[in-house]
C-alpha cells in the first residue's frame, strides 16, 4: 500500500491494491472500469468480472489524466497494460471525458452493481456519499436500480462539505469520523444544514466555549439527518449500505444508522483484504458490460 | 426505475421525478415545458439503452427557480398534464415562513 | 417635548436601530452595530448611541418595536413586528406605489406583494440557503481576494460574464477558485457572482409576479453590481430607497407607532 503525506487537513489517503491469491493468464478477459469524480479518481480493474485490483488517486484539474492516473495506478504492480483491457467503461463526473473508455455510464448504475457486488444480493438501498452530491439509490437483488435521487447542488453532507469542517477545526478528515463520537452525549444539531451558516454556527459555538468534538457531533448530526432523508425519499429498503468516502467516516454512518433506526451492512475491512467502498463506482462500471463481452469466447467471436 | 431529478437545499425540497417504466419517449411533456427544461434521453437501464424523458442538467439544480412559475407545488404543471401515462410528477416544497 | 418611538431590525450580522418622531414621522436618528456574540449588550449599546444623536433620553421614548428573529429576551418593553409586515410597511412608506418589495440581506432573501393600499398579497422567503443571500457575494469576494465594497465597481467594469454553475456558496468558492487559476479577468467573475445572485432573486419575485414599482432594500441593496444584475433580470426599474439597510427597523418602527396609539403627547 502507497501512501501519500501532505499537511492539509482535508486530504486523504491516496492508494492502490492488487488482491492477493489472484492472478490473471493471457487467456483471461481483462477488463476496468475508471469512475472520475469531482474529487477522487477511482479505477477497477477485473479478471473474468471478478475484482483483481484498484486505484484510488485525487481528481486533477482535468478529467482525462485523472482517468489515465487511476488507470495506471490499478494496474500498477499487476503487469498489465492499459491495452490489455479489452473493454473499459468510464462513469462519474468526468466521464464524457475518459479517452480509453469504450462506454460511459450514469454512476447512478454503477454504484448500485458495485455494491451488489461488494456486499451481495441483500442490498436494497445504497447511500453514496461522493466528493461533491449525494446520492441515495433503491435496487433490487441483481443490483438493477429501482429509484435513485442524485443531490449535487448543495454541499451540506458531500465530502467537500466535510472537508470544510476538517478544515475550520484543523482535524485530518480521516479523524473527524472518530472525534465526532467523542461526546459524553449527543449535542443539538447544528440548526442549519447549509454549510456556508453551520459554519458560522460553529464558530460561533467554538467561542461559547463548546469543544471541537461537541461541534462536530452537532454539525455530524445535522449531515446525517439530511442524508437519511433523502433516503426516506427514494424509500429505505433493508439492507442499507453505505459508498463513497463517507463510508469511512463512522461518526456518519453510526447517525444515519439512529436516525433511519436500522443497522448498515458491515464495511469490508479495506484497510487489509476487503474491497474499499469507494470503488462501488468503477466496479460497478468494470461489471456493467453486456455478459457477452465477459464470456472469451463470445468476445473473440465478435472481435 | 424511477428517477427523481432536483434537490434539496437548506430551504426545501425541488424534484422532477420521472418512472421509466411508465415513460413511453413520446416527448408530450418535452413540448409542455415553458423553459424548454426537458429532453428525451437514453438512459441505461436493464443492461439496455431506453429513450425516456428527463430534466436536462443544467437545470437540474434550478429547479426551485426554473419550475417556480409553473406552481409545481400544486402537481398540476403542464409537463404533469401532457403525460398521458402520467409517468412524471413535481415535488415541490415552498419555503416555510417566518 | 416631543416623544419618539424606537424601531430596532436584529439581524444576524447586525443590529440596526431607528429612532422615529412620533409626531412628524421622520426619522431622528439611525446607528447599526455588530451582532456579535452577545446581541442584547450589542442592541443596548446601539440604542444608547441613537438616543445620544438624536438628544433624547429613553424617558422620551414612548414605544419600542422590533423585528428581526436573532433574540429571544429583549432589555425593553417591546412589540414585535413580524419581518414581512415590517417590510411591506417600510417599502410602501419609501414609494407609496411600491408593488414588489424585495429585501436581501447578509443571510436571508425576501420578496413581498401588495396592493395599491400598501397590504400584503403573498410573499417568498429564503434563509435556509447560503446561495440566495449576500452571504453568496461576501464567501465569492474572498474567494476573488476582492474587498467587499469593491464587487460592486468591478463587475461593472466586465462587458460579459464568466461561466459559474455552481448553486452552492461551497462548490462556488471552488469554481471562482479555478477560474482564476484558469486566469479569467475577476470583473467577469464579479459579473458571474452578481448574475447568479440575480438570477436567484429574481426566480423568487418572478413567483409574486413582477409588479412595478419593484422597490430593493436590506443590506445588498446597496451593492450596485447587485442593482445591475438585477435591473437585467428583471427588466424594469428597481427603486432604493435611502438608508435601504434601514428598512426592517423603520417598518417596525411605524407600525409600533400604530400599534401603540399613534402620536399621542
Amino acid at each position: 500500500m502507497t501512501l501519500q503525506t501532505d499537511n492539509a487537513f482535508w486530504r486523504w489517503q491516496e492508494y492502490h491494491r492488487v488482491m492477493p491469491d489472484k492472478s490473471w493468464t493471457s487467456t483471461d478477459v481483462i477488463t476496468a472500469g475508471v469512475d472520475v469524480g469531482s474529487v477522487g479518481s477511482k479505477a477497477a480493474v477485473l479478471v473474468n468480472g471478478e475484482i483483481y485490483s484498484w486505484g484510488i488517486t485525487r481528481t486533477g484539474s482535468n478529467s482525462p489524466d485523472s482517468a489515465v492516473k487511476a488507470l495506471n495506478w490499478a494496474l500498477k504492480d499487476t503487469g498489465l497494460k492499459q491495452s490489455d483491457c479489452k473493454y473499459i467503461v468510464g462513469t462519474g463526473y468526468g466521464r464524457v471525458n475518459i479517452p480509453f473508455a469504450n462506454k460511459a455510464l450514469t454512476e447512478i448504475a454503477c454504484h448500485a452493481k458495485g455494491a451488489n457486488y461488494i456486499w451481495g444480493s441483500q442490498v436494497h438501498t445504497v447511500l453514496d456519499v461522493g466528493g461533491q452530491d449525494i446520492k441515495a439509490i433503491r435496487c433490487d437483488d441483481t443490483g438493477r436500480v429501482t429509484s435513485f435521487l442524485m443531490n449535487d447542488k448543495c454541499a451540506a453532507g458531500t465530502g467537500r462539505g466535510m472537508e470544510v469542517f476538517a478544515d475550520l477545526l484543523q482535524i485530518p478528515i480521516e479523524e473527524i469520523g472518530e472525534m465526532s463520537l467523542k461526546v459524553d452525549e449527543e449535542p443539538p444539531s447544528v440548526s442549519c444544514t447549509c454549510v456556508a451558516f453551520a459554519k458560522t454556527e460553529a464558530v460561533g459555538l467554538l467561542r461559547k466555549g463548546w469543544s471541537k468534538e461537541k461541534v462536530l457531533a452537532a454539525y455530524t448530526k445535522a449531515m446525517a439527518v439530511r442524508m437519511s432523508n433523502l433516503i426516506k425519499r427514494v424509500g429505505l429498503e433493508p439492507d442499507l449500505v453505505i459508498t463513497g468516502g463517507q463510508s469511512k467516516n463512522i461518526g456518519i454512518v453510526s447517525r444515519v444508522e439512529a436516525a433511519l433506526g436500522v443497522k448498515c451492512l458491515a464495511m469490508p475491512n479495506w484497510r487489509e483484504n476487503g474491497l474499499d467502498p469507494m470503488i462501488a463506482g468503477a466496479l460497478g462500471a468494470g461489471i456493467l458490460q453486456k455478459p457477452s463481452m465477459i464470456n472469451p469466447k463470445t468476445l473473440e467471436a465478435t472481435t | 426505475m424511477i428517477s427523481y431529478y432536483g434537490y434539496s437545499d437548506g430551504s426545501g425540497e425541488y424534484f422532477i421525478i420521472v418512472d421509466s417504466e411508465k415513460c413511453s419517449g413520446c416527448q408530450k411533456c418535452v413540448n409542455q415545458c415553458p423553459k424548454n427544461a426537458l429532453h428525451i434521453e437514453l438512459l441505461f437501464i436493464d443492461l439496455e439503452d431506453k429513450p425516456v424523458a428527463s430534466v436536462k442538467e443544467a437545470f437540474c439544480n434550478k429547479i426551485q427557480y426554473i419550475c417556480a412559475q409553473c406552481k409545481p407545488e400544486k402537481n398540476q404543471t403542464p409537463c404533469t398534464l401532457a403525460c398521458p401515462n402520467k409517468a412524471i410528477k413535481c415535488l415541490y416544497t415552498t419555503p416555510a415562513t417566518v | 417635548m416631543t416623544t419618539s418611538t424606537i424601531g430596532f431590525d436584529i439581524g444576524t450580522q447586525t443590529i440596526k436601530v431607528i429612532i422615529l418622531n412620533n409626531k412628524t414621522r421622520q426619522v431622528v436618528a439611525r446607528t447599526q452595530a455588530f451582532a456579535g456574540f452577545d446581541p442584547a449588550q450589542a442592541l443596548k449599546t446601539a440604542v444608547e448611541q441613537a438616543l445620544k444623536t438624536a438628544n433624547l433620553t429613553q424617558t422620551d421614548i414612548t414605544t419600542f418595536a422590533t423585528t428581526g428573529s436573532n433574540l429571544e429576551t429583549y432589555p425593553y418593553p417591546v412589540i414585535t413586528v413580524s419581518t414581512m409586515s415590517a417590510l411591506t410597511k417600510a417599502g410602501t412608506h419609501f414609494f407609496p406605489q411600491a408593488h414588489t418589495i424585495i429585501e436581501v440581506g447578509a443571510e436571508e432573501a425576501r420578496a413581498v406583494k401588495c396592493d395599491d393600499r400598501g397590504l400584503m398579497v403573498d410573499f417568498v422567503v429564503n434563509e435556509r440557503c447560503a446561495a440566495g443571500a449576500g452571504a453568496f457575494i461576501e464567501a465569492m469576494a474572498r474567494a476573488l481576494e476582492v474587498k467587499m465594497e469593491d464587487m460592486g465597481p468591478l463587475s461593472l467594469e466586465a462587458e460579459r460574464a464568466s461561466s459559474i454553475n455552481a448553486a452552492c456558496v461551497i462548490f462556488g468558492e471552488s469554481d471562482v477558485v479555478s477560474l482564476i487559476h484558469k486566469q479569467e479577468p475577476k470583473s467577469e467573475i464579479a459579473r458571474a457572482v452578481y448574475d447568479a445572485m440575480a438570477d436567484r432573486v429574481s426566480a423568487m419575485v418572478h413567483r409574486l409576479g413582477v409588479n412595478p414599482q419593484v422597490v430593493l432594500v436590506g443590506g445588498v441593496a446597496k451593492d450596485v453590481g447587485f442593482i445591475a444584475s438585477l435591473k437585467r433580470k428583471l427588466g424594469v426599474e428597481v427603486f432604493i430607497p435611502e438608508f435601504s439597510e434601514y428598512a426592517g427597523a423603520l417598518g417596525a418602527a411605524l407600525i409600533g407607532l400604530t400599534k401603540s396609539g399613534g402620536n399621542k403627547n
